[in-house]
């Protein structure tokens, strides 16, 4: 089952490399996110780096559900969904392919975003350790979140519009929690990073489990 | 009326023409009078909210006690929609049958509007209460936002148009899922700020007067039946909604029908 998964994550993650989309207009997105959120703020570099862990995480959020957006738009592409589904692959290897390459398409993201945040917002990393832990823990629950709702929506017609309004309210402890770990982290405020990386690993492991459990139903019908 | 169409009226007869019956006549006019007697309670009988602190302050909600008998009712109804929604949602997934599929989507948009409800009569009352009209810390005030919010994208999806059984799995998946983020999100803010401007159970302390108790439970009661009404009301026109799409269905075949054999006799012809 786990090699199935990695085939699937395989075959999105070669997808998304070879057609750039991610590097041409998801990142630049995000980036242009980055930079409004400084025009908003004024050039109060004190305000900047106090928020800059909330402003990160929205940041993610938003793009995140492009990166959404698209791992489904592809299978939906030339019935590639209809062979997925005719290939025998267990479902629950689908959801956990499908997932590990959103979690690991948002990584990369918080990666070049956490280097964004460090130069423009001028922040500096107390705990490391922290910083990695919630950023993987985060990752993992908004794609695991992500992928449950992408497939909800998936072949609706209006999937663009819909997925905003059913995900963002429930990744709202994704960011509730992420954004409290990085400002441990960052050390802008005294928060219980620790702590809130337990919730953020709980709310990845409950989509988890739900969603590979719904979704050989939610694939059936597609 | 020529014997062709005989088919078609009889059908019609067997699908009520009103959502209205006897019981919801009963209801509804229970529902009416109930609220006349709430509005006087609430005006003439219920006393000003005031305590005199030992400094000799005067303190308390003064008048804008009274919106708790529209507020507190709202968020029971609110959760009570939502709990139903949830159960459905389960019994759809177990036994697939469109009566509860129904069920979960009237009860999804009654809960909806007492949950908007509630906010905002909350909200009203939070400002000369609280002095403000939102506090972000509160837990139950940010959970039933993002309650409200989740089950507005449940009505969203259930607006769709796209296969009924298609959707309604997707809506019962989508209800299920908001059920449990709502513990996560309770949970969350209670972490984040942990703190809360509500007062803990004034019910069970008796720290409130008679006269309040009695008007807010009462409250509880006629809350309870326009609930009864409203979701029988809703149930009926969901039914007969779903009624007209299969008579839509059944005449457009019968019409495909018709051209069909028609085309045909046009070809036997010489």
């Amino acid at each position: 089952m786990f090699r199935d998964a990695w085939l699937i994550a395989g075959k999105d993650l070669r997808i998304e490399m070879r057609s750039r989309v991610g590097l041409n207009q998801i990142v630049p997105f995000a980036v242009t996110v980055l930079v409004l959120f400084a025009f908003a703020l004024d050039t109060d570099q004190e305000a900047l780096r106090t928020y800059a862990p909330g402003l990160f995480w929205v940041t993610v959020l938003l793009v995140s559900l492009l990166a959404i957006g698209r791992s489904f738009a592809v299978d939906l592409a030339d019935g590639a969904a209809d062979r997925l589904l005719l290939s025998g692959i267990d479902p629950i290897a689908v959801f956990g392919g499908k997932a590990a390459a959103i979690a690991i398409q948002l990584v990369v993201l918080e990666v070049l975003l956490g280097a964004g945040v460090v130069l423009l917002f001028d922040v500096t990393v107390h705990r490391y350790g922290l910083l990695v832990c919630a950023g993987l823990a985060a990752a993992a629950g908004v794609a695991t979140a992500g992928t449950l709702y992408g497939a909800l929506v998936a072949g609706l017609g209006v999937r663009e519009t819909l997925l905003p309004v059913l995900l963002l309210p429930v990744v709202a402890p994704v960011l509730i929690g992420a954004t409290r770990a990085f400002q441990d982290a960052f050390g802008v405020a005294g928060a219980e990073g620790w702590a809130w990386l337990g919730l953020l690993a709980g709310f990845a492991a409950i989509y988890g489990v739900f969603g590979a459990l719904s979704y050989g139903a939610l694939l059936e019908e597609a | 009326m020529s014997t062709a169409t005989t088919s078609s009226p009889a059908n019609r007869a067997a699908v009520p023409a009103t959502t209205s019956s006897r019981a919801t006549r009963v209801l509804g006019w229970l529902t009416l009078a109930g609220f006349a007697v709430l509005v006087a309670l609430a005006f003439a009988w219920v006393p000003e909210d005031t305590r005199i602190t030992e400094q000799g302050d005067v303190v308390g909600q003064f008048d804008a006690v009274r919106l708790m008998f529209v507020h507190v009712p709202s968020a029971i109804l609110a959760y009570t929609g939502f709990g139903l929604t949830f159960l459905a949602s389960l019994a759809y997934l177990r036994w697939r049958t469109d009566w509860w599929d129904m069920m979960a989507h009237s009860s999804a948009e009654i809960g909806v509007v007492f949950g908007v409800l509630t906010l905002v009569t909350g909200s009203i009352w939070g400002r000369p209460t609280w002095q403000t009209w939102w506090e972000w810390g509160d837990v139950r005030l940010v959970t039933t936002l993002v309650m409200v919010l989740v089950f507005i994208g449940y009505l969203a999806v259930r607006r769709i148009p796209a296969d009924a059984a298609v959707k309604a799995r997707r809506s019962a998946v989508i209800a299920l899922v908001g059920a449990v983020n709502i513990v996560i999100v309770n949970r969350s803010v209670d972490w984040w700020e942990n703190r809360t401007l509500h007062q803990q159970s004034t019910l069970l302390a008796r720290k409130i007067r008679d006269e309040t108790l009695f008007t807010l439970s009462f409250s509880f009661a006629v809350g309870m039946v326009l609930f009864a009404w409203l979701l029988l009301h809703r149930f009926r026109t969901a039914y007969l909604e779903s009624q007209i799409e299969e008579l839509e269905v059944q005449e457009a075949l019968a019409e495909r029908r018709a051209e069909a054999s028609g085309a045909d006799h046009e070809g036997e012809q010489p």
